[in-house]
């Protein structure tokens, strides 16, 4: 049988079968993790940041395909983002940049959505300084 | 890249011999069973011959008590609303169990707004219907008791013959769902007191487009398909003939290998299971232990800190087809209602998946699927917040606790905000 036939496009399913940023940030500078209330999932994101800036974002997920690959790209769609660029993130780009989800799996992508906002609330909590950081909103 | 197929709950493949069989009914042999000449008597004897196939297998008293539908969900919505509309005048109550089938439930709770009403037998913590909890269900007004004699997701086995004395008893008529059952167990409706009985031929290598409903005269229903007087008026619309005279042989030869066919799926279950539960820590089998309580052709497992449809991903990507009841999986992202009937931790359901055996799987697929689910499990594992938290002493097993941490549904509802189902 072809193997054409998954249940994800291929965009979804390389992130699934190859997930990028996979892991824990040792010594995070905010690290969020939540879980969907609708179906059980749990996502975790850790980010580095430096000078305002997200240098380094790693995922860890226990949930279905569409979520491992929503927080798969989330994690590639923020690096490199200022704090305030990323507080601004919506599901609907990791929803656009994985080519579409099935509208019953959206929520993976908003779930990936409130974990990265959850490790930034984490890292302002523990840099207040950071929400008045000119910085890191003009940069 | 290897092919396993681990899914035979949902549907089998069609035996070279049956096959052959249809082939003459499309073209050559295509008359309509109800036409009076030649082509139409033809194919008439060949309806009565696959009668008497399908009468043989459960031990019918009567070809003529065999019906055929198009599907088990036809089957199952004519059984209980032809029996309830039939026997509205004598009463209103239906029992049945809360892990039946979906086709079974949704056309009772259907009755329900017609001013039917009905009591969902519990079951326990293996799936076990127990007798007596459907005699206590019963008030003078229940006019159908409907179970199924083996579980479509998990396998238990049900007690139908002691239920069918007291169905008996009561003089109630007694319908038995056997789609997960028929073609790999013996069936015999008359020790069971079944007066009713549905199953599906592709679940057991006949062709897909036809169920059949047994129905024996101590039970009245009327038809629910409107029309021309078919199968004795009991369900309008032309037979699918080809599928029917396949069906017929595959119930054939599903009687005369049943022996075979149970022996070998239950040498790979206990191989599978054994396997699994050798190599994957935390891992739990849902449903009784292979043996005389559950079918031999499934397993229905719950591995600990991953979800189920990641697992049945990779499974696939590994050429293994299995099936899930994870939240995930399902359209609703609701967990199976059977695993949520026998009480199973959420986290559990969330990390369930469904291997159901074949005639034709052998001990070196079992061995690759081991092989093959063990790594499956760690990748899952390595991705999963859940294991690490484990490690670290955040959250407990629920298969094997520790005696450290939280439980896993009190950590997801702590993080959610809200306990999940």
């Amino acid at each position: 049988m072809s193997e054409t036939y998954t249940l994800y496009n291929n965009t979804v399913m390389d992130h699934f079968m190859n997930p990028r940023n996979m892991g824990d940030i040792k010594d995070a500078d905010g690290v969020g993790e939540v879980g969907a209330a609708a179906c059980g999932d749990i996502m975790k994101i850790s980010l580095r940041i430096k000078d305002g800036k997200i240098e380094d974002a790693r995922f860890k997920t226990f949930g279905c395909g569409s979520a491992i690959a929503s927080s798969s790209m989330a994690t590639e769609l923020i690096k490199g983002r200022t704090v305030a660029e990323a507080m601004q993130f919506s599901n609907q780009e990791v929803v656009d940049a994985l080519g579409g989800l099935p509208p019953v799996k959206i929520h993976c992508s908003v779930l990936a959505e409130e974990a990265l906002k959850a490790a930034l609330e984490d890292y302002s909590k523990k840099h207040p300084e950071s929400l008045n950081d000119k910085k890191a909103v003009t940069a | 890249m290897r092919n396993v197929f681990l899914d035979h709950q949902s549907t089998t493949p069609v035996l070279p011999e049956v096959f052959d069989a249809m082939k003459p009914y499309f073209m050559e042999a295509f008359g309509n069973a109800s036409s009076l000449h030649k082509h139409g008597l033809r194919v008439r004897d060949a309806l009565a011959v696959a009668r008497k196939q399908f009468a043989a297998l459960i031990n019918a008293e009567s070809p003529e008590d065999i019906f055929f539908t198009s599907d088990g969900t036809e089957s199952s919505n004519l059984a209980v609303k032809g029996v309830a509309y039939a026997n509205q005048k004598k009463g209103n109550h239906i029992v049945l169990s809360e892990t039946e089938h979906p086709s079974i439930i949704a056309s009772v709770e259907f009755l329900e707004k017609q001013g039917f009403t009905s009591t969902k037998v519990k079951v326990d913590r293996e799936g076990r219907i127990k007798p007596e909890d459907v005699r206590a269900a019963l008030t003078d007004k229940t006019i159908l008791i409907c179970v199924h004699h083996v579980n479509h997701d998990i396998g238990t086995i049900q007690p139908v013959q002691a239920i069918g004395k007291i169905a008996a008893e009561k003089g109630i008529a007694f319908y038995v769902d056997a789609e997960a059952s028929a073609g790999w167990l013996p069936i015999d409706v008359q020790s069971m007191g079944a007066n009713l009985l549905s199953f599906s031929p592709h679940r057991f290598y006949g062709p897909k487009g036809v169920g059949v409903l047994y129905r024996n005269r101590k039970a009245r229903i009327v038809s629910m398909m409107h029309g021309g007087v078919q199968e004795g008026g009991r369900r309008a619309g032309t037979e699918n003939i080809p599928a029917i005279v396949g069906a017929g042989l595959a119930a054939q030869i599903a009687q005369e290998e049943l022996s075979v066919r149970i022996a070998h799926t239950a040498t790979l279950q206990n191989r599978l299971w054994n396997g699994l539960r050798e190599k994957v820590e935390y891992i739990k089998l849902n449903g009784p232990e292979p043996g005389p309580e559950r079918i031999s052709t499934t397993l229905n497992l719950s591995t600990e800190f991953i979800e189920g449809e990641g697992q049945l991903l990779l499974c696939d990507m590994n050429g293994i087809a299995v099936a899930s009841g994870s939240s995930c999986v399902s359209k609703s992202l609701k967990i199976s209602h059977v695993l949520a009937a026998i009480g199973l931790d959420h986290a559990l359901a969330q990390g369930n998946i469904i291997m159901s055996l074949g005639k034709d799987n052998t001990a070196e697929e079992v061995d690759y699927v081991v092989e093959t689910f063990v790594k499956i499990a760690d990748r899952l594992r390595g991705m999963s917040p859940m294991w690490d938290e484990f490690q670290r002493g955040v959250i407990d097993s629920v298969i094997k606790p520790t005696g450290r941490g939280k439980s896993f549904s009190d950590h997801a509802a702590h993080i959610s905000g809200k306990a999940a189902h």
